[in-house]
């Protein structure tokens, strides 16, 4: 070997990381990566995105539990993805253990394995994650010596599919009870217990949900009859885990760089959790309530620092309903002062648009590149209101045409198909409303216009989630689904400006498969692993997703699909996800559920307490708590 | 003011490849805080070019890039600051200015590389490979087919070839020393010598059989006939 060719360990070979796509994806490495001396730690916690490495280095979430427990001395936090299909094949054929990115060790050696569940289409990928590591599939086959399995992320919120495979879930928001966990799995191991006695501790601790201490019994027509802890450290409710303070908590300042161009390739600002806004489809809007903010003082360093220590040349903010921060035209008009000349970009997603919006993306984007984006989500305001969506036509016909004024000629537009009430007159309205955008483009003088203008209808299929007022609704069949896109596209293309417009729809198999596990209980769970077993993995991706695969699993298992997704539920059934307290209470849910039915909406967080129960914990827009700019010290801008 | 950099790829940086190498000097640049500049327009990039690209698995302790900055203490300061942002398998050897004109450009003024040639598995030679390589050597062209997008054409390497000899590492292994002609007119990858070098003593490589690592870049202050050689680092001046 030449002197030059040092450095760190690798658990693959060159031959193999020369015969693959994208090496980096396996090397760590990366510029602020965290490196510790595995003897000097007591706890190893290998965090797993059950994607391919380009997804999962853009996920913020990682990125806050990889920082905060690498703040521990005595605990090291390591990343894991899922090996695209080039390596995953290697693996198998050599019999190597999958490995953690930073130490290269086989991730059976760590103590914890951690796996985000983003999104139902990467449940296989957990399962080939758990096999290429060798850890048994089912949580009831490991022992001691393998790593404690923890689920968590928003599809934790019905972890029942998922329970045979996992040992622990995670409810909430990682920053509250981790160290907790972590304490209480450092003692048990120094005093010598056993993995029961840890898991009968873990179950103590809030939010922590061990799936192997319930049983669950059935009626006749296939319902839930009941859901009973049979260990007596198993609570009855788990909590959902809430950070009452978001401007003083864990955030990364030094975030994760790769080599290779992640999907997020740019810093990444949360200014806010939650969304006030009440969407009656919207699972993230129930789950991360109450709505909190951090601070703009706080934003601003972290704004400053992560660039800094990045490099990235591009910051982007996050969240649900942006322009719903308080503070946004402060944060916006700092970020373009401090940064409009230093090359770096700002990127403004979820942005309401209206003057202000408006003017701010004039600053930061090249208007005749760039597009707008409204989420009308439905095609007439009676199905918006079912849907209490509070978007009307004549807010989006305003923006467009201001927008359009302002030389932007580029309109992005997104609907659900699907949606509960849902008749052909209002898919029709998907149609009609993109029409009436284009005649407000055309409405302007031929001189003053930037060529022709470029309408993007796309339509994603309604899938009825846990925890939101639909989540008693009936879901489509594949061939609804599709029928309704074909209504949506015949009366486009029947439209006089049917060539400014373009038509996408999402696939239908896909959104069958996303209802049958969002809503899934622990049934399902044979046929998820028959189709692992058949080769089913990255269904998320379109030319790896094998439909006819599922299909056989389904009937091989004897799972009706029918049971999750077309049934309607009756108000009162028992649903697998009904002993998480997840703050907004049922009876608010099911209030929303009936007033979508009168088409009655409801009004925002801020326009006044609806009562959906997440105001005790005190904290956020909720009632009675304290606006994060007062916490912060009465900081003003 | 322009400046070269030349730096040093190693370790397990060896596996990132040209494009991600450019970007990770875009963001390494801001990190360090040098005052590189951008060019005009709407969306404004970074002044910089990489002399030439390094393929995906060799290691390098020559590879330039150059940049345009505005103000910068010193050079000492600069290689200081840089190294504290890099990741492990990168170091920056120099910041040095150059001269201002077009013509001082890295990309455009290659002509010759180093390399130095070691095999993963020095038994995929024959036992008589010294031997071999001498007469390698001897011939008065070195013949081989080169695949063009047009299709293929006959090439001399011999003329291309400015120094070859063949070594031993310390532990005995083989290590082939060459200095070929680089840059964009007649650009000759060590992996094409050695082929040739097969093909002629009657063996084959086996598909990763090479550890290639490029030592040096160097610009021809000669004329054709008559090259002479200086590295691209010594065209620039500390500062």
């Amino acid at each position: 070997m030449t002197k030059s060719d040092t450095g760190k360990k690798l658990a693959l070979s060159d031959e193999i990381l020369l015969s693959i796509d994208k090496p980096a994806r396996y090397l760590g490495n990366e510029i602020n990566a965290v490196y510790k001396d595995k003897d000097q730690v007591d706890v190893r916690f290998c965090m797993c995105f059950p994607d391919v490495y380009e997804i999962g280095m853009s996920h913020l979430g990682i990125q806050i539990l990889y920082d905060m427990f690498n703040q521990r001395e005595d605990v090291w936090c390591e990343r894991v993805y899922s090996p695209w299909v080039d390596l995953d094949r290697v693996l198998r054929e050599r019999r190597i253990p999958l490995f953690a990115l930073e130490s290269q060790d086989p991730v059976r050696d760590f103590d914890f394995l951690g796996i985000t569940l983003q999104y139902e289409m990467c449940y296989t990928n957990v399962l080939q994650v758990l096999d290429l590591s060798g850890i048994p599939l089912s949580a009831a086959e490991r022992t001691w010596e393998d790593p404690i399995v923890i689920g968590g992320g928003p599809c934790a919120v019905n972890p029942e599919p998922l329970a045979e495979f996992f040992d622990l879930f995670y409810i909430g928001e990682g920053e509250t009870s981790y160290f907790a966990l972590i304490d209480a799995y450092k003692e048990v191991r120094e005093t010598g217990g056993n993995r029961q006695e840890f898991l009968e501790r873990a179950a103590g601790i809030p939010g922590i949900y061990v799936p192997s201490f319930y049983e669950i019994s059935y009626h006749e027509d296939g319902t839930i009859a009941s859901m009973e802890p049979v260990n007596p450290h198993a609570p009855r409710k788990v909590e959902k885990q809430v950070v009452a303070d978001l401007t003083h908590t864990y955030y990364p300042k030094k975030p994760l760089v790769p080599f290779i161009k992640a999907t997020q390739d740019r810093v990444v600002l949360e200014i806010q959790r939650g969304c006030i806004r009440g969407c009656r489809f919207c699972q993230a809007g129930m789950l991360y309530r109450p709505t909190r903010e951090r601070s703009l003082k706080m934003l601003k360093e972290a704004a400053l620092q992560m660039l800094e220590s990045t490099g990235h040349e591009e910051i982007s903010l996050s969240s649900l309903s942006s322009s719903d921060y308080s503070q946004l035209p402060e944060l916006v008009n700092f970020l373009i002062d401090t940064f409009g000349n230093k090359g770096v970009n700002i990127s403004l997603p979820s942005l309401r648009i209206d003057a202000f919006s408006l003017d701010v993306m004039g600053k930061v984007q090249d208007v005749r590149k760039s597009s707008l984006t409204f989420a009308p989500e439905a095609g007439s305001q009676r199905l918006r209101d079912v849907i209490n969506k509070g978007l009307t036509e004549e807010v989006i016909l305003e923006g467009a045409g201001q927008a359009f004024e302002g030389g932007w000629s580029k309109v992005k537009l997104y609907f659900m198909l699907g949606l509960p009430t849902e008749t052909e007159e209002d898919q029709k309205g998907i149609a009609h409303l993109a029409e009436k955008i284009a005649r407000r483009y055309y409405e302007i003088p031929k001189e003053r216009r930037n060529g022709k203008c470029q309408i993007t209808v796309s339509t994603s299929f309604f899938v009825p989630k846990p925890f939101t007022p639909f989540q008693w609704a009936r879901m489509c069949t594949r061939e609804e689904f599709l029928e309704k896109a074909h209504t949506v596209n015949a009366e486009i293309k029947e439209q006089l400006n049917r060539k400014s417009i373009r038509y996408n729809w999402h696939e239908a198999d896909v959104t069958v498969l996303e209802g049958i596990f969002a809503r899934g209980d622990r049934r399902v769970a044979k046929a998820l692993r028959l189709a692992y077993e058949k080769g089913c993995l990255f269904d998320s991706w379109t030319e790896h997703f094998h439909n006819e695969l599922w299909l056989a699993a389904f009937e091989e298992a004897g799972v009706d699909t029918d049971f999750y997704t077309t049934r309607k539920r009756e108000l009162g059934e028992v649903f697998p996800w009904d002993f998480i307290d997840i703050g907004v209470t049922r009876k608010f849910l099911q209030r929303e559920w009936e007033r979508a039915h009168e088409g009655k909406v409801t009004p925002n967080c801020l326009a006044g307490c609806q009562g959906c129960g997440a105001a005790r914990w005190h904290t956020g827009v909720c009632p009675g708590s304290t606006p994060a700019d007062i916490q912060e010290g009465g900081e003003q801008a | 003011m322009k400046i070269r950099i030349k730096f040093r790829k190693y370790g397990v940086m060896k596996f990132i490849g040209h494009l991600d190498i450019m970007r990770y000097f875009q963001k390494a640049i801001r990190r360090a805080g040098i005052d590189i500049c951008y060019s005009a327009g709407f969306s404004p990039h970074m002044i910089m070019s990489f002399a030439s690209p390094l393929g995906v698995g060799l290691t390098s302790d020559g590879e330039y890039l150059d940049i345009e900055i505005g103000n910068e203490l010193s050079s000492a300061s600069a290689v200081h600051r840089l190294n504290a942002v890099m990741a492990e398998g990168v170091e920056v050897l120099s910041f040095r200015r150059i001269p201002d004109e077009k013509a001082s450009n890295a990309m455009s003024l290659v002509a010759a590389a180093d390399y130095e040639v070691r095999f993963r598995d020095p038994d995929v030679l024959p036992e008589n490979y010294a031997k071999a390589w001498d007469s390698f050597c001897s011939q008065d062209a070195i013949l081989i087919t080169k695949k063009t997008k047009k299709g293929e054409r006959e090439l001399d390497l011999k003329p291309l070839l400015y120094q070859a000899s063949l070594g031993q590492d310390a532990d005995g292994a083989p290590v082939i020393f060459l200095r070929l002609s680089s840059g964009s007119a007649d650009n000759v990858k060590p992996e094409l010598v050695l082929e040739a070098f097969g093909a002629h003593a009657g063996f084959s490589l086996p598909e990763f059989a090479l550890l290639i690592h490029r030592k040096e870049l160097y610009a021809n202050s000669g004329t054709t006939e008559e090259p002479h050689f200086v590295s691209l680092e010594a065209l620039g001046e500390e500062f």
